[in-house]
């Protein structure tokens, strides 16, 4: 096996159209953030919408750009189960505590 | 199982053998995803510790009107998603071997790097003329200094650094140095800043949008 052996197969994925459009659609997101945030929507709602968003993004981002997708299944299962439950532990760790802090100041 | 198969050019007996690349892919690839993954935690530690700190303050600064600052982030966002781009082309580029064209992209990455650099350091400037700093605001909630600039600031680390990856990349891939391989390598790092970027647009700025301006 040449040393360009192991890239032989990343020329048939990803072709420069494929990567515009993806890029296109990312901007596309950006502007529909954009827009919630100048309609002023009410926080929880918003920040729940540019969560969704984001993670579209992300997922953009880490399939295509960073060629996740075309890479062996397991790599995938290795990394994103861990990151998402590692985020999972941090939220179960802040955010009862974050609720309890919202509803003190709403109801004095 | 036994046949013999090749995994990355190594003869491996059985999947169990060893000396196999169990996600077909070379070491530094995988140390990178590896890093890739705990940046991201500590991006989410640090963007989570902000939504706590927000919870927990009536007064929160909503200090972005949506011109200048928003704009400003906006074109922020989509200069660096250019620049993802520019990158993924690059890394093309090089996995066809076309040495003078991936050196082009890579530079145009980095100069998208510092373009970011220098319109968020603008941004930052205007920010302090405000009296928003790292340990105080004029709304007299210090927090918000110290999360914005704490994580906007660790972000703009990652670029600076990254510009300097790109630039050490391109010069060493030029000069033969550096195999597709390693461009790859630096690709991958280059989309995450850009991948955390698209956490921290969303959650610092547009999330405090001015309700006035």
């Amino acid at each position: 096996m040449s040393a360009h052996g192991s890239s032989s197969e990343v020329h048939a994925v990803g072709s420069t159209r494929l990567f515009v459009m993806v890029w296109v659609w990312l901007a596309v997101i950006t502007f529909i953030e954009l827009f919630l945030a100048y309609e002023r929507l009410r926080p929880d709602l918003m920040l729940t919408l540019l969560v969704i968003l984001s993670l579209v993004k992300s997922a953009l981002i880490v399939s295509y750009f960073m060629h996740l997708k075309y890479e062996k299944i397991g790599l995938a299962l290795l990394l994103i189960p861990a990151a998402i439950f590692c985020i999972c532990m941090i939220i179960i760790f802040f955010m009862p505590d974050g609720a309890r802090l919202l509803q003190m100041r709403l109801t004095p | 199982m036994a046949e013999t198969k090749t995994v990355v050019g190594v003869p491996v007996s059985s999947p169990w053998g060893g000396g196999g690349s169990p996600f077909a892919i070379n070491s530094k690839k995988f140390g990178m995803w590896l890093f890739i993954v705990s940046d991201t935690l500590t991006f989410s530690a640090l963007l989570l510790a902000y939504s706590y700190s927000r919870l927990a303050n009536p007064n929160w600064p909503r200090p972005f009107e949506i011109y200048p600052a928003i704009a400003k982030s906006t074109s922020m966002t989509l200069i660096l998603l250019a620049s993802s781009l520019t990158m993924v082309l690059g890394v093309s580029a090089a996995h066809r071997n076309d040495r003078a064209k991936t050196v082009r992209w890579l530079l145009l990455t980095a100069l998208g790097g510092v373009a970011f650099t220098v319109l968020h350091l603008t941004e930052w400037f205007k920010l302090f003329g405000e009296g928003y700093t790292p340990w105080s605001t004029p709304q007299g909630v210090p927090l918000f200094g110290a999360t914005f600039f704490g994580i906007t600031g660790l972000h703009m680390t990652h670029v600076s650094i990254g510009v300097i990856y790109l630039i050490i990349m391109s010069i060493g891939y030029g000069k033969g140095k550096f195999t597709s391989d390693d461009v790859e390598v630096s690709g991958l790092y280059w989309h995450f800043v850009d991948l955390v970027w698209m956490f921290v647009f969303p959650m610092i700025y547009l999330m405090s949008v001015s309700l006035t301006g």
